[in-house]
């Protein structure tokens, strides 16, 4: 798993309070991870910090999965 | 009871009557106070008065980019904002039939929608850190509508509707949202009405008499603090009796 996936990878963890081997390509943070939809924003938010990135209102729609948060984040930073 | 040491606010329309004792207040309570307004001249006095714990962060809510400046601007001024007090306001009154769309947008822009982006300029900061306290300040005529007012009303209804919408949303991460509603208090705002006005609106207060602004600073010194954690989405009326809602 590559350096970016292990840190958004972390920040899930950490936030949602879920256990690790559940975070993976497909989980959707709110079907499958128990995210409420601020937790989401909180989320980005912390994806914002840890990469020094600016993630805009209509993308971060679009990351509802573990893997759509890592695509961004790689295509991004 | 009630200490705001270590906590950051921003006060909008500081340079006014309310604002202005609003801020005094927080600060003595212990909190540091951000100073905003339109009128430096008026905030360096208050900030001279308060002496340590105050910044002036001047601020004109009309002009969009200014307001989506100002939290950033506080943030780097005192480190943090914890407590958010929208308190600028402006009238520009006329009777609903001859009410041009430049005198209801300006109330509007001002009043509302300068609230809206404050609120969120802020919200980032207050989630992180599982904390926060918005208070924003409303207005009697907001519930009971008044002649002349249909901007004014509207803007200050609209506070009241965000407010409680918006405290939905982020109860769960220890921030609370409420307003408060003055009736009619001792300020520039209210040296404009007539005589004939403020005898008719004395006849309709059952304390009889007007409110003076640190009666609405103790107010918000209140939502403000640790101990009112437990109250959100709500409006304080301020108001002597005159509409008991």
């Amino acid at each position: 798993m590559s350096d970016v996936a292990e840190r958004v990878k972390k920040i899930v963890v950490e936030h949602l309070g879920v256990e690790e081997d559940k975070v993976v390509e497909n989980a959707s943070f709110i079907d499958d991870l128990g995210a409420d939809s601020l937790d989401t924003v909180e989320l980005v938010m912390a994806f914002e910090e840890e990469f020094g990135i600016e993630i805009p209102d209509d993308a971060a729609e679009n990351i509802q999965t573990f893997g759509d948060a890592v695509k961004f984040i790689k295509e991004a930073s | 009871m009630f200490d705001l040491t270590g906590k950051n606010a921003l006060i909008t329309g500081a340079s006014g009557g309310i604002g202005a004792d609003i801020a005094r207040s927080l600060h003595a309570q212990g909190a540091t106070v951000g100073l905003s307004g339109t009128r430096t001249e008026p905030l360096e006095a208050l900030k001279a008065e308060l002496g340590e714990r105050a910044h002036v962060l001047p601020c004109n809510l009309s002009d969009m980019d200014a307001v989506e400046a100002l939290p950033k601007q506080a943030i780097e001024a005192m480190g943090s904002v914890d407590i958010l007090v929208n308190n600028a306001g402006i009238t520009r009154d006329n009777l609903f039939m001859r009410m041009s769309d430049d005198e209801w947008n300006s109330v509007i822009n001002v009043n509302l929608t300068a609230t809206f982006k404050l609120c969120k300029g802020v919200m980032r900061g207050m989630m992180k850190s599982r904390w926060g306290r918005i208070v924003n300040i409303s207005s009697v005529v907001g519930a009971t509508g008044n002649p002349g007012q249909a901007n004014y009303a509207a803007s200050k209804a609209g506070m009241v509707g965000m407010s409680k919408s918006l405290a939905y949303e982020v109860a769960s991460r220890g921030i609370t949202v409420n307003a408060i509603a003055p009736g009619f208090i001792t300020t520039a705002m209210t040296e404009k009405l007539t005589d004939d006005q403020k005898t008719g609106i004395m006849s309709q207060i059952p304390a009889a008499r007007m409110g003076e602004p640190a009666e609405i600073a103790a107010a918000v010194v209140y939502l403000a603090s640790a101990e009112a954690a437990y109250v959100t989405g709500t409006t304080l009326h301020v108001n002597g009796g005159m509409a008991m809602l």
